[in-house]
């Protein structure tokens, strides 16, 4: 019962802050509402147990990807006003296609996996240690170690980009 | 019905009470050690020997014009210092001064709560604080204090970096992400982590110097001078929150240092049964002597040593600290991985 | 995203690391310093102009207010010039006595000097100890003269006091104190490795364009240029004293910090001796009641703590004022290096850099 009411509330507001991200004139404070809706997000995993992912998803999304992105929209926001932002070009029409689309798209997965059982992605029973983290770390570097190890090479990859493209002289 | 909310409750408030006057008390200990190792006195006339001190400046801060920069953007410059203030508060919410004691017939732990992720919770606060800084200098309304606070949060999130890798090697020696379970870890294995794991504590140390902007790392403070830092346009009381949000971001890396290297509420030698006289000294008094220690060592420092250069400061971040603390974990690793 | 346009930096004349009145303007590319113009007088006085109305004697008044950290030093420059005009023999006490008191200013300058220089760095407790040890020396004077900063404590021909019983015996004191001093100073910078990455490397500059840009002092010696004024042409009592003179070797911040270091050493080792020697005797010489000297001109230079302060005066013989009375201040000199040792450094060096030069706005401007 408790659970329901705080899952309500969290999604209530994770989607209201998600209209205000988009619907806002002030690109800072598009971001701003964005971080608070991955704080909320990370509410909402606490709320499925998954403590772990809760705190790396304020570790790593509201506390570094997002300040970067801050910092990008900060330093490019110091030229132009907000007024600029509005297009008048903006197709509506076009929008509210792509939409009605995405969500008779999801509809139709709702339909089709209410019909068909869910099966256990991972058998509780298989993995010898207790306690999300352990959980997480077990699955991680055995089951899916190669998309792991992906993850970080590409990761690297884009390190190794991005120190390219700022650096004036190797 | 007691335990699952009174009880919490009054050590919410209690803790939140405490810190908040250790903070501005924090104030004028700085003011005082950096003034006796300079052959001067401190603060000595508000109050006896100056005690009073702290109550006289918030007094003053309270009762200062509150000015907000006309072109500023209102809900952000307010929301900043409230921003750079609360994550260094919320943390208390998983540090332990001490076991479960027995107080009026209760069992009573003396840690607000004890969650399984405890210190990745604290280094995850500690990231959202990074935000105040930069909201700060974006809502100054002008290019210089944004750069310079987009420089000092730089500088956070480059040492965020390296103090987080020297916590992971704590996490491999105790085995736990728990705070209360790192230092039962240090019990049972009869040592400080500040001996077992000596590079990651200096480490530590470094990187909290610089992640609270403190000496020798305090290059964005002290060009203000020259460019305008990122509080120019505070004032008052948000000045004041800053400000103290600074100190606070001190004391929580002192608690989380004993807590993770120095044995947290333990009394030294807590195994040697011909010691136990020491245990008259309850447990939390012996955290918030260590916690003190390190305060007094981050004071010290500062009065002693100059401070470096920015592009100096970050080199030292990314080119010294990141490899000794990789080195240091992957040291860690294959030693836990050939004696187990 | 940042237009690569020059920003253009003004460090104001109210600055707190400018050591005075100076405005400095920064053109800056991103951090480094692409030039940096540097804009003075705004502690004008007009000296030199005044003292075209003053007699010979009130001048001193005047002099001590140039470097007035120093001033002793500046008293002494101009009454030995005007000595050196007059053709005035002064006694070897009061020769000795100078030589004391232009020491312990040179003591007292380099203490402000270390204070200041370190706490722009951020070695904030430097400050408060150098300036615990020129406060010794304030009090030093004070007992002699009655003043603690604007001394006029010479006259043309001596002194116009004597020493007061026991000023020796306090002197030597305080040079026992000021050695175990200078060694703590040392502890905290001299092998600190952040004042070592902050001063290394920093304002490089060869001997031959110190020379060319007319340094002196300090700034002259660190480069390896072995000029002071107290060997190459000795006044006072410096030729009966024993003593070294440091000179660096890479000419830069460092380099400059070690030779003002050596300095008080050396400083400490010439009291010694002059107080020991001090030989008994007049403390003022044969001077006429009036002071009108021939008509003629002169220059003469002494080692002021900052460098070379030469005097050069004209007299035409009939007034009792000096037709032009002109100062050759080492300071203003030494700030014409600012300009090409800033180029290519960081703002944070600017700071160290001036505090490197010593300068003091009060002889630059006059």
């Amino acid at each position: 019962m408790g659970e329901a009411i705080a899952f309500y509330v969290i999604a209530a507001c994770i989607l209201g802050f998600a209209v205000l991200v988009i619907s806002t004139k002030d690109t800072v404070h598009s971001v701003l509402f964005l971080v608070l809706d991955f704080l909320f997000v990370a509410a909402l995993y606490v709320l499925l147990g998954a403590q772990f992912l809760a705190a790396i998803q304020i570790l790593v999304y509201a506390g570094g990807i997002v300040v970067l992105y801050l910092f990008v929209v900060m330093l490019v926001n110091l030229k132009r006003p907000p007024e600029a932002h509005a297009d008048p070009h903006r197709k509506t029409m076009l929008g509210f296609g792509l939409a009605a689309a995405v969500l008779a798209e999801l509809a139709a997965v709702a339909v089709y996996s209410a019909n068909v059982p869910a099966r256990p992605i991972v058998e509780a029973a298989a993995v010898p240690v207790t306690g999300n983290t352990e959980v997480v770390g077990w699955m991680l570097y055995t089951s899916y170690l190669i998309p792991f190890e992906i993850a970080s090479m590409l990761l690297l990859v884009a390190m190794i980009g991005a120190i390219v493209l700022a650096k004036r002289e190797l | 019905m007691v335990d699952l909310f009174v009880i919490p409750l009054l050590k919410i408030v209690i803790v939140l009470n405490a810190t908040l006057v250790a903070v501005s008390y924090l104030v004028l200990l700085e003011r005082k050690v950096i003034a006796w190792a300079q052959s001067r006195l401190g603060p000595m006339r508000v109050g006896p020997y100056g005690i009073l001190q702290p109550i006289a400046d918030a007094v003053k801060l309270m009762i200062k014009e509150d000015i907000t920069p006309a072109r500023a953007d209102k809900w952000v410059f307010t929301a900043a210092p409230i921003i750079s203030m609360v994550p260094a508060l919320i943390v208390y919410a998983v540090i332990p001064f001490g076991p479960v004691v027995n107080l009026f017939g209760r069992h009573v732990s003396l840690y607000i709560a004890d969650i399984n992720v405890g210190l990745l919770y604290i280094v995850s606060v500690a990231s959202v604080g990074v935000y105040g800084i930069i909201l700060a200098g974006y809502a100054s309304n002008s290019k210089f204090p944004l750069l310079a606070s987009l420089r000092a949060s730089a500088q956070l999130i480059s040492y965020e970096v390296a103090v987080t890798l020297t916590l992971v090697s704590v996490i491999l020696m105790s085995g736990s992400l728990s705070m209360v379970s790192i230092v039962r870890a240090q019990e049972s294995s009869h040592l400080w982590y500040a001996f077992a794991q000596p590079l990651a504590f200096v480490i530590f140390i470094i990187g909290s110097l610089a992640e609270t902007n403190r000496a020798p790392f305090d290059m964005p403070e002290a060009e203000q001078e020259l460019t305008g830092g990122f509080h120019t346009e505070y004032s008052g009381m948000r000045f004041a929150l800053f400000f103290l949000a600074e100190y606070a971001n001190m004391i929580v890396v002192s608690s989380v240092a004993t807590t993770l290297f120095l044995g947290g509420w333990l009394r030294p030698f807590p195994n040697v049964a011909l010691l136990g006289f020491l245990d008259i000294v309850p447990s939390w008094t012996w955290f918030l002597i260590k916690s003190f220690f390190f305060l007094y060592v981050f004071i010290w420092i500062r009065a002693t040593l100059p401070r470096y250069r920015y592009d100096q400061l970050m080199r030292i971040g990314w080119k010294v600290l990141i490899p000794m603390a990789i080195a240091n974990l992957l040291v860690t690793g294959i030693l836990k991985v050939v004696f187990m | 995203m940042f237009d690569t346009n020059e920003l253009v930096l003004n460090m104001g004349p109210q600055h707190p690391s400018t050591h005075g009145v100076l405005r400095v303007v920064l053109r800056l590319d991103g951090e480094k310093v692409v030039d940096a113009d540097v804009v003075i007088g705004y502690l004008h006085r007009g000296i030199e102009k005044l003292s075209e109305n003053r007699n010979w004697t009130q001048i001193i008044l005047l002099t001590d207010r140039m470097d007035y950290v120093a001033a002793a030093t500046n008293n002494v420059g101009y009454c030995e010039t005007v000595e050196k005009l007059m053709a005035i023999e002064v006694p070897r006490r009061a020769r000795y006595v100078r030589t004391i008191l232009c020491e312990l200013q040179r003591i007292a300058s380099h203490c402000l000097w270390v204070g200041t220089h370190a706490m722009d760095i951020g070695a904030m407790t430097v400050f408060l100890y150098a300036f615990r040890e020129r406060e010794l020396i304030l009090d030093l004077f004070e007992e002699f003269c009655g003043a603690r900063l604007t001394y006029n404590s010479m006259r043309i021909g001596g002194l116009p006091l004597d020493l007061p019983p026991g000023w020796d015996k306090k002197v030597l004191q305080f040079c026992d104190i000021m050695e175990s001093k200078v060694t703590e100073y040392e502890e905290l910078l001299t092998h600190n490795r952040i004042w070592r990455e902050r001063t290394k490397g920093i304002g490089l500059i060869s001997g031959a364009d110190a020379v060319a840009l007319g340094l002196s002092g300090p700034p002259l010696r660190g480069s390896g240029v072995p000029r002071d004024v107290r060997k190459d042409e000795p006044y006072a009592a410096y030729d009966e004293m024993q003593f070294d003179v440091p000179v660096g070797t890479a000419g830069d911040t460092y380099d400059r910090y070690l030779v003002r270091m050596e300095e008080f050493r050396q400083s400490i080792r010439i009291i010694r001796q002059a107080t020991e020697g001090i030989p008994e005797g007049p403390i003022v010489g044969k001077v006429p009641r009036l002071i009108k000297p021939a008509a003629g001109e002169t220059y003469h230079a002494i080692e002021s703590p900052k460098g070379e302060l030469g005097y050069f005066i004209v007299s035409d013989g009939k007034s009792t004022n000096p037709y032009r009375f002109r100062v050759r201040p080492p300071s203003f000199c030494n700030l014409q290096g600012l300009r090409p040792l800033i180029k290519g450094h960081l703002i944070a060096d600017v700071v160290a850099l001036i505090g490197s030069l010593d300068v003091v706005l009060g002889e630059v401007d006059r």
